[in-house]
């Protein structure tokens, strides 16, 4: 019943043979804990919360190998991983949902006409902007009228369009729907979507220095959040899209299934219970193919000669620059690469919800918490970032029964009504925050090169 | 004349008014991440925390002095207490300075790492302050409400429209200016504030000229707080304070200390309002202003917004993407306290 | 007995050592000049004897005090004054507050010290409202000098003061640099235009790979023939 001791780490010999036998006892005595520390939820909480964990954990370790991928090889920060993930979020909207074709018939042919002159007017504008150089200040007053030009047209098009497509059935779709394909093919949409996403922002950002790169992929990502909350015809918003199908079985039709009715008689299990924890299962299997794949695709990778280059051009950008390596365009690459996981990962999320809600993502939740997994795990190690993932998420979600527990233990002796308990109890629930930067802040003084630190190869 | 003077008090109503008094809140929150900027050399993330955290003392020693009795009727309470505020906000800067920062200092850590540990630090205080005051809404504005009001407004001037100042956006302007004047004064007219800019501009000249590094540090630290508690505070009174709203306050302050040009104080209060006024003529509804100017109906019953409301938050960052896209170093290009 | 010693100073930036145990001195009013081929150490010892590296072997002593151990900015109290070779002015500010800064330390009034060096470089007089980094490269020199000269240091250091200046700007610098040792302080520099430094020099030091190779006064250094050869051009 151990499962979580499948967790990634512990099978570092299948990948890679460390040349240090003591580093590699210490990452696999890391793995086992946290093998022990999911079976000690099974036992003391419930199973079912500790398979939530391990899939949660999972979809994290993803994400975070995703950062590690821009910032652990290229040393690229980027802050907008929750606008990456929501994007793949998207994906498994407009994938698995069956189209609405009313809504279709009343606004699709507005709506993609009016995209598409919003798409002309930013090609103008590209051009513009490349090509009448010589114009001077001329320039800026044709972009600005093109701006104007376009945007007027497209939204004199597409507005009409939006309201008519709103006003189809709204409590139940009020969207244009998805296309009614199996989800799990919008693993690979959502990778693209934020790949196709990535390379836009990197092209708008790459070249600046470090901190306004973080400072515009976090403003990147809200502008993407922001559409997907406001703009219901595509999402319905912040109404939610519910009850998107599944890649598992459902516990309704396992409870049912006479096959599943017969094994459960042999284990001591209510048949409720157990038809969640297999569905859950099913999920951690599908999960943990994804998780391999791409590890075993970018440790192959680093290991190569893309991989020498990179860090290359991490370690020293005007040395690398100078032996002729094109840094810009290997970061877009690697920036592209990496958001590409993140919007894997952003699909699966939404594929275990089950529902796609763009209010919650925040950046505390999907930014800056995935870039703790990648610092506690060890930048620049995949297996680190995997180590990260499961570590924090773990945390993150156990800090809370831990901290009320501890608040009740230190306050046992105080009158139990009194205020001061009272407001501590109550608020247990933030001590996730605290605990998670105070974990940021003592691993980058005391550890900086995190719990499995890089291989310098 | 009423035809034009109706507009004018439409829009004077709805953008000016307000987008004086946010401009005024964005540039005292953006001139601290320049601070910042200028003297320590990285992008403070926590700064939205730091702010926050100073309303939270502000509201809890006004909830203190109210319950000993005292107020400043008809003016806020929280007035009274912001000097408390502030001494809290310098304290914990302080502290962070001596536990957190200082060590980066002396290694001469990379700005990312600097911004990576910022994270950090936004993460415990924004812990701290939802522990201690929880994440909920607090109006804790006590005082007059309206300084103008829109129906006071019409029977004097007989016109059809309002126009309504309320007294925090009043104050907060006031406050501003008061601030940003002491701010400039300071940096330009003392020794110590010269030693700051002299600092900024070429940190081993100042080691040279005997300027100690760790004083000007900690002074800047103690302006940063400052600037942060009388921003968050007046960012509280005027809208009332919540907790999780300064998180997310962070991006328009940077996108004013951007566009103004990082590190340089003026550029923060001119991005401040640049942003502001962006966000509020980008969602206004033209529709009632076209009216007035060209009669009813010529342009259909479309609201003549540029922008949804909804992206009312998203034009900052529109605005901070094209700036870093057009030109990086912002308007006042440089980085010059 | 000599105002300012640096003694067998050995050290460098990590393991490589580039001071072998050079030493060089400097008594009031007089100017010293460390002159050598590129890589002999001269501003690396100019840099040890502020303070801006640490020393693994010798001593520095100023006033028959020993400093070797005190911070830069501690120096800068016992009356040493230093010169970088670039980055010497604070750009944003106007030459008067740069003049003001370079006063930081004295809590006394100074408008009696800027009287003094507005008189040695009357072109910053007419130039103090305006910002450093716009003046011309030989009028940022003097601003540089100026600055260090506020704090009424009894020892002034510059790291090659003509680097990019052109030959007439020079010339003049050097009168500046003899007016300064004039009135009683004691000036010591790095120079790559050898002869011309040596011109005007009480002390020479000729470094090469750390070590003092040849020492004397300006004139015998100028005259002795193998110095010529070697560092001169003949």
């Amino acid at each position: 019943m151990n499962k979580p001791s499948k967790n990634a780490p512990a099978r570092n010999h299948i990948f890679s043979l460390p040349a240090d036998w003591s580093a590699h006892r210490r990452n696999l005595v890391l793995a086992c804990i946290m093998a022990l520390m999911l079976s000690f939820v099974g036992f003391v909480q419930s199973w079912n919360l500790a398979f939530s964990l391990l899939n949660m954990c999972l979809i994290s370790a993803i994400m975070s190998l995703g950062v590690n991928i821009q910032w652990g090889y290229a040393g690229l920060f980027n802050a907008g991983v929750m606008g990456f993930a929501a994007l793949g979020g998207l994906a498994a909207v407009l994938v698995s949902m069956d189209p609405v074709p009313s809504a279709w018939a009343a606004g699709g042919g507005g709506i993609s006409l009016g995209l598409v002159i919003g798409f002309v007017t930013i090609c103008v504008n590209i051009y513009l902007w490349k090509r009448a150089r010589s114009q001077g200040k001329k320039r800026y007053w044709l972009i600005g009228l093109v701006v104007v030009v376009g945007y007027s047209l497209m939204r004199m098009t597409i507005d009409p369009s939006v309201a008519a497509i709103e006003a189809v059935d709204p409590a139940m779709t009020g969207y244009l729907g998805g296309l009614g394909l199996p989800i799990v093919l919008s693993w690979i949409v959502g990778g693209l979507f934020a790949a196709a996403a990535a390379w836009v922002v990197g092209k708008v950002a790459l070249g600046l220095r470090s901190d306004y790169l973080a400072i515009a992929t976090l403003g990147i990502s809200e502008i993407i959040l922001y559409v997907l909350k406001f703009e219901d015809w595509l999402t319905r918003g912040v109404k939610n899209v519910n009850g998107l199908p599944r890649p598992v079985p459902y516990e309704v039709d396992l409870q049912e299934a006479t096959w599943f009715q017969e094994i459960i008689t042999q284990f001591n299990l209510s048949i409720v219970e157990a038809s969640s924890l297999l569905v859950k299962l099913c999920y951690a299997g599908l999960f943990l193919i994804v998780l391999l794949t791409i590890i075993w695709l970018s440790e192959s990778a680093l290991r190569g000669p893309w991989g020498r280059m990179m860090r290359a051009i991490r370690d020293n950008e005007v040395a690398a620059n100078a032996m002729g390596k094109n840094v810009t365009s290997r970061h877009l690459q690697v920036f592209v690469l990496g958001s590409a996981v993140i919007g894997i990962a952003g699909a699966m999320l939404v594929t275990l919800d089950g529902q796609f809600t763009p209010t919650s993502y925040q950046p505390l939740r999907f930014t800056f918490l995935i870039w703790v997994m990648v610092i506690v795990g060890g930048s620049g190690n995949n297996w680190g970032a995997v180590l990260g993932g499961f570590v924090v998420w773990f945390f993150w979600i156990e800090a809370e029964p831990i901290g009320l527990w501890l608040i009740t233990l230190l306050t046992s002796g105080m009158e139990p009504t009194h205020w001061l308990r009272l407001h501590l109890i109550e608020n247990a629930a933030h001590t996730r925050l605290i605990t998670m930067g105070l974990v940021l802040l003592l691993t980058l003084r005391f550890a900086p090169r995190g719990l499995i630190p890089e291989v310098k190869r | 004349m009423e035809m034009l003077l109706n507009p004018l008090v439409l829009l004077a109503n709805f953008v000016l008014v307000p987008g004086l008094a946010y401009g005024s809140q964005l540039a005292l929150g953006a001139l601290g991440v320049t601070m910042v900027y200028a003297v320590l050399n990285f992008s403070n993330f926590s700064h939205g925390e730091v702010m926050s955290f100073g309303a939270m003392i502000t509201i809890l020693s006004t909830y203190w002095l109210k319950s000993i009795g005292l107020s400043i009727s008809p003016l806020p309470t929280a007035l009274l207490a912001l000097p408390l505020g502030i001494l809290g906000t310098i304290g914990l800067c302080l502290l962070l300075d001596r536990l957190v920062f200082r060590f980066y200092r002396h290694q001469r850590a990379s700005s990312v790492t600097y911004l990576i540990v910022s994270i950090g630090v936004m993460f415990v205080i924004g812990g701290v302050i939802r522990f201690v005051i929880g994440p909920n809404d607090r109006n804790f504005n006590d005082g007059d409400r309206f300084l103008l009001k829109a129906r006071e407004f019409k029977e004097i001037s007989g016109l059809s429209e309002g126009l309504a100042i309320k007294s925090s956006q009043a104050i907060t302007v006031f406050t501003a200016v008061i601030v940003v004047a002491a701010i400039f004064w300071f940096l330009n007219r003392t020794r110590t504030g010269k030693s700051m800019r002299a600092y900024a501009d070429n940190q081993d000249l100042a080691l040279l000229s005997g300027i100690n590094p760790d004083r000007v540090v900690s002074i800047t630290w103690i302006i940063t707080a400052g600037l942060a508690a009388v921003a968050g505070t007046l960012y509280g009174l005027d809208k009332s304070y919540k907790p999780l709203v300064y998180l997310h306050l962070v991006l328009p302050i940077f996108a004013a200390a951007i566009v103004g040009g990082v590190g340089n104080p003026l550029g923060a209060i001119v991005g401040g309002f640049v942003i502001a006024f962006s966000e509020l003529l980008l969602t206004f509804a033209y529709k009632k202003v076209a009216a007035y100017l060209f009669g009813e109906g010529l342009f259909g019953d479309g609201l003549l917004q540029i922008l949804s409301t909804d992206y009312k938050f998203a034009v900052s960052f529109m605005i901070l993407v094209v700036v870093l896209l057009i030109k990086p170093t912002g308007i006042f290009s440089g980085k010059s306290l | 007995m000599t105002f300012m010693i640096g003694e067998n100073m050995v050290g460098g930036y990590g393991s490589t050592d580039i001071l072998n145990g050079c030493s060089i001195c400097v008594d009031l009013g007089e100017i010293a000049v460390v002159v050598g081929p590129n890589g002999a150490g001269k501003s690396t010892a100019m840099k040890a004897i502020f303070g801006m590296l640490n020393l693994r072997g010798g001593k520095i002593s100023i006033d028959g005090e020993d400093i070797t151990a005190l911070a830069p900015f501690e120096r800068v109290r016992k009356g040493m004054a230093f010169v970088p070779q670039t980055h010497n002015v604070f750009n944003s500010m106007t030459v008067e507050e740069n003049l003001e800064m370079g006063a930081f330390i004295n809590t006394s009034p100074i408008a009696g010290i800027m009287a003094q060096v507005y008189d040695l470089f009357p072109v910053l007089k007419e130039k103090r409202h305006q910002r450093a980094g716009e003046l011309s490269g030989g009028q940022r020199q003097q601003v540089a000098v100026g600055r260090a000269l506020m704090t009424e240091p009894k020892l002034l250091m510059l790291d090659e003061p003509t680097a990019g200046v052109s030959p007439i700007v020079m010339d003049e610098l050097f009168d500046r640099i003899i007016d300064v040792a004039s009135t009683g302080i004691a000036v010591l520099m790095v120079e790559q235009n050898a002869k011309q430094a040596l011109g005007i020099a009480d002390q020479g030091f000729v470094l090469v790979q750390g070590e003092n190779r040849y020492t004397g006064s300006g004139t015998a250094l100028l005259r002795n023939a193998n110095v010529r050869k070697a560092f001169l051009g003949g």
